[in-house]
């Protein structure tokens, strides 16, 4: 289980930006959100955050983890 | 040094009036400060997305490697997030230093991170509605002469 967060056009396109969402690790979430969200989690230049670090392979998730999916950022 | 999120309007004068107070070896402050703009009416307002906790710490890792890179005394740095109408201030960058080109270029140098870089999602709302607006070409290329 993880709180998720969804920033820019990748919370647009769910339709929500923040939710707990059942999980045990990070491909499982991946898998859940994808009925959802397509492929846009594994387009270029999406991050993840896990606990507010950039993680770029698996994370297990307990219900304190918070995992941020990142599109492309913007700039100021 | 502080980072701070802002999602309501900010002063710039009276923050840099009180980031030069009590310096007495601090020869130069550089100050920057984004104004949103109009773009002849096709921008009613910019918006403005952070992740605090995440983004705040990503832009005080760099103005650390600013103090180091530039030996700056001290540096401030002041982010909107929300919505932003034309003519109101994003960003405000302070650096100070012993002399002015150190405060300039630390100046120049964070603001083309902030602008390509730092952790924001931003979309400007017009009359045809809202875009999801990227980091130019130009802000890269900006942003590469530090590398």
């Amino acid at each position: 289980m993880a709180r998720v967060l969804l920033f820019g056009r990748l919370a647009d396109q769910a339709g929500w930006r923040d939710r707990v969402v059942e999980a045990a690790d990070l491909s499982a979430l991946r898998q859940i959100l994808s009925v959802e969200l397509g492929d846009a989690l594994t387009a270029p230049g999406v991050q993840v955050a896990v606990d507010k670090a950039i993680v770029r392979g698996e994370a297990t998730l307990t219900a304190a983890t918070e995992v941020a999916f990142l599109p492309p950022m913007s700039g100021g | 040094m502080i980072v701070t999120l802002a999602d309501q309007p900010f002063e710039p004068g009276a923050l840099v009036t009180a980031f030069c107070a009590g310096r007495q070896e601090t020869g130069a402050v550089a100050t920057f400060v984004g104004l949103a703009r109009a773009e002849q009416g096709a921008a009613t307002a910019l918006e403005l997305e952070a992740y605090p906790g995440f983004t705040d710490a990503a832009i005080a890792e760099i103005a650390q490697v600013a103090i180091e890179r530039f030996k700056l005394h001290d540096v401030h740095i002041v982010h909107r997030t929300g919505h932003v109408a034309p003519g109101q201030a994003i960003v405000l960058v302070a650096t100070a230093a012993g002399h002015r080109r150190e405060a300039f270029e630390a100046c120049d140098f964070l603001m083309d991170y902030l602008k390509s870089r730092a952790p924001f999602w931003k979309r400007e709302h017009g009359p045809d509605g809202a875009r999801w607006i990227e980091p130019t070409d130009r802000d890269r290329t900006d942003a590469e002469r530090w590398d």
